[in-house]
């Protein structure tokens, strides 16, 4: 299953790859990961998307929580947040598929970020399976490149 | 008044207590080097910088204080590694001082540069690159906090040669801050309620017991918990010593080599209460068939312990002295039911009788071949109780977990986890730099000996009466034994081809050496050596194939053993 995982971590040198050498070191996945300080400049916030039983996921929750330099593991399954995520699509587009380009922009409120006579490049953000969906209509008219952020999260409410 | 960065790390030692530290002078550790002269720390020089990391091993271990070594960068930061993945395995306090090359060539490929926090950072507790002077007492201070508390374990400092140069006020912190870090030392009162009804209802309970008895100290509360409940008592390697081995409730060791009652009272157990063990592969064999009828009660300081490996049915994370004590205080307040657990659990005590005395550990004995477990049992014949013992890794280390029967908290150093070949003669080093006065023997086997032998040199140069017991095979036992039960007795590159004049090699350095070829002349040299002042070889040249035994063959189950080969 699925888990999209927010720690925070102390803004210390090599922190980053103390997380990412203990998910490679025990085998754990990463699916996505984003990385940027947030108010609190001596602080980090990584979101962490990654896969396994509850077995796997306690294990994860736990060895995050071992490293010296984690303040706060918190694994939003099953709670209330709000997820976004952000893609840049070059696509494609040509005569008649510059209007349904268009159209597809329009109805995914993504925005045109740069134009060329033979492709758009488009900017979409949401939940990241709205991503997905507006890559899928847009795959067939070719799409020359693509880069996703990775989702970010908090909770909602207080 | 300013001090410099090197200066400021020894003022820093201090501050921690630290008297003694091992290591080996290079470049970038000059400065340090040069400035310990005017401080009261005791060096010790081994002979290379995985024996000083491992003779820092051996001191942690055996005081329980913190162990100190120092190297030089590049290639006396990687010659650490050993020492210090042998150090984080077995959960010992160590903080490992590296020279850095000065910050402003750092990822210049410099001369002897390695990013050895890179390489170290998996092996370590945690690990620092100090890149101000400024943070270096505050960086110590953790440290050393980090090294010490919470699952003890090394924490190294890599610290550039320009940070030592440069000058600051030195000013020691008086508290650690870390929001980070915070260990779980007391235990949940809620499950500790829970753990001490699942006790009162078991009839077949098994204690078992890992390092971090020692780690926590807890030998005298495990001791006292386990008379009341009248429970057995197995233990793992890293165990052995925190639990008196002549106990009557005392199983030995379980896993692999373990006894046939303890792997028995595992197997057929209702309950099982894990205390500072990890459920270690060579420990459980086959997980589908470990315990198989027990509850268990998991206390571990480390969380990430808990359910790593197998189910628990009740964890609980704290410190064992603590909840061990909480436990017992809980216990006794149950009198009766205690009296009725313990009334009820009779029939499981005879049971296990009768598997110690079906199957109690043993060895053909010989009057014309030294086997290897007579020349063990001579040993805890002839040394004191307190006695320090190191180990290599092989048959020699598995027959003196089977056959010493420790009975003091802290005399057995080994490397459990990593099962590091080399590591017993320096740790021994290290143990007998901080007991002076104390019998220390590593008990060693021909292959182990010859991988870390230049501490001979250490050992005469500062007097240390270490007595070292090669168990002579000639060949890499362990290994042979695999070949011999699973590799149809193809013997490649076990034999030890080159037989070594042992007694020789130690009289090169200066040291004394001995030789038993035949079982009456064991105790005679055991005395011998243990009589004679300053570091001691004795080689007892033993039955070469003898076997460890029982064993269970690997992802076999515990109680699938093979008993005799
Ligand atoms: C550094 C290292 N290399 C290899 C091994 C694999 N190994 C485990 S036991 C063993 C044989 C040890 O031989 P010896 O020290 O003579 O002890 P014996 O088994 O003969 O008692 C070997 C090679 C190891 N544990 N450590
Ligand atoms: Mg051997």
């Amino acid at each position: 299953m699925k888990h999209t995982i927010s720690v925070l971590v102390e803004n210390e040198f090599g922190v980053l790859t103390r997380v990412a050498g203990l998910f490679s070191g025990r085998g754990f996945n990463i699916e996505s990961l984003s990385v940027a300080p947030p108010l609190d400049p001596s602080v980090s916030r990584m979101t962490i998307v990654t896969r396994g039983d509850d077995r796997i996921l306690e294990q994860i929750n736990k060895q995050l929580n071992k490293l010296i330099d984690t303040i706060k593991v918190t694994d939003f399954t099953g709670q209330d947040y709000v997820e976004r995520e952000m893609a840049l699509v070059k696509v494609t587009a040509e005569e008649e598929a510059r209007a349904e380009v268009l159209r597809i922009v329009d109805i995914f409120r993504a925005k045109v970020v740069d134009v060329t006579p033979r492709s758009y490049t488009l900017e979409v953000t949401g939940a990241p399976t709205k991503l997905d969906a507006v890559i899928d209509l847009l795959r067939p008219m070719g799409i020359k490149e693509l880069v996703r952020s990775g989702p970010v999260v908090m909770g909602r409410g207080q | 008044m300013k001090k410099t960065g090197s200066q400021i790390l020894l003022e820093c030692l201090q501050q921690e207590g630290v008297d003694t530290v091992f290591g080996y002078p290079g470049g970038t550790v000059i400065n340090i080097y040069h400035d310990m002269v005017d401080y009261p720390i005791h060096h010790i020089l081994t002979r290379h910088e995985q024996a000083a990391v491992h003779a820092a091993d051996g001191y942690a271990r055996t005081t329980g204080k913190v162990g100190v070594a120092i190297a030089t960068s590049g290639p006396g930061a990687t010659n650490t590694v050993t020492g210090i993945a042998t150090a984080y395995m077995d959960s010992v306090p160590m903080v490992i001082i590296t020279g850095q090359v000065p910050t402003p060539l750092i990822g210049n490929d410099a001369f002897q540069e390695v990013d050895i926090i890179g390489i170290t950072r998996s092996i370590t507790k945690h690990n620092y690159l100090v890149q101000d002077i400024k943070d270096l007492a505050r960086i110590v201070k953790q440290a050393f906090y980090i090294a010490r508390t919470g699952r003890p374990g090394p924490v190294l400092i890599d610290l550039p040669k320009d940070i030592q140069v440069a000058s600051a006020k030195f000013v020691y912190p008086e508290k650690v801050e870390l929001r980070g870090y915070k260990p779980t030392y007391s235990g949940n009162v809620r499950q500790m309620e829970k753990a001490a009804r699942m006790i009162l209802a078991a009839r077949k309970p098994v204690l078992y017991v890992g390092g971090g008895a020692t780690g926590a100290d807890a030998s005298a509360d495990l001791l006292a918990f386990a008379e009341m409940t009248q429970a057995p008592v197995t233990t793992t390697l890293m165990g052995m010593a925190a639990f008196p081995q002549r106990h009557p409730q005392a199983l030995g060791m379980l896993g692999m080599h373990g006894t046939y009652y303890a792997n028995m009272a595992v197997t057929n157990a209702d309950l099982l209460i894990a205390v500072g063990a990890r459920f270690d592969d060579r420990v459980t064999g086959k997980i589908a068939s470990f315990a198989p009828h027990a509850k268990i009660i998991h206390i571990d300081i480390d969380p990430t312990s808990i359910k790593k490996n197998v189910r628990v049915d009740l964890p609980i994370v704290g410190d064992l002295k603590d909840v061990l004590n909480k436990l017992s205080a809980a216990l006794s307040e149950e009198r009766e039911e205690l009296a009725t657990m313990v009334d009820g659990s009779a029939g499981w005590r005879a049971e296990i009788a009768a598997w110690k005395s079906s199957h109690p550990m043993a060895y053909q004995a010989s009057d014309s071949v030294i086997k290897p477990q007579y020349v063990i049992e001579q040993l805890r014949e002839l040394t004191a109780d307190d006695a320090i013992i190191t180990t290599e890794v092989g048959q020699h280390q598995m027959w003196t977990a089977q056959f010493f029967a420790f009975s003091q908290p802290r005399t057995f150093c080994s490397s459990g986890g990593l099962g590091t070949m080399g590591y017993g003669l320096p740790a021994a080093v290290g143990a007998q730099a901080a007991f002076p006065e104390r019998q220390v023997i590593d008990i060693s086997g021909d292959g182990s000996f010859q991988m870390n032998s230049q501490e001979l040199a250490t050992l005469v140069q500062y007097k240390l009466p270490v007595k070292i017991a090669i168990l002579n095979n000639n060949y890499l036992g362990m290994v042979r034994q695999w070949q011999e039960m699973f590799f149809d007795r193809r013997y490649s590159q076990t034999p030890m081809e080159l037989p070594i004049d042992f007694v020789k090699l130690a009289e090169a350095y200066g040291a004394t050496g001995f030789c038993a070829t035949r079982p009456e002349e064991v105790s005679e040299v055991i005395r011998k050596a243990l009589a004679t002042p300053g570091p001691v070889l004795m080689e007892f040249k033993v039955d070469r194939e003898e076997n460890v035994m029982p064993m269970v063959p690997a992802g076999a189950a515990i109680n699938e053993m093979v008993l005799a080969s």
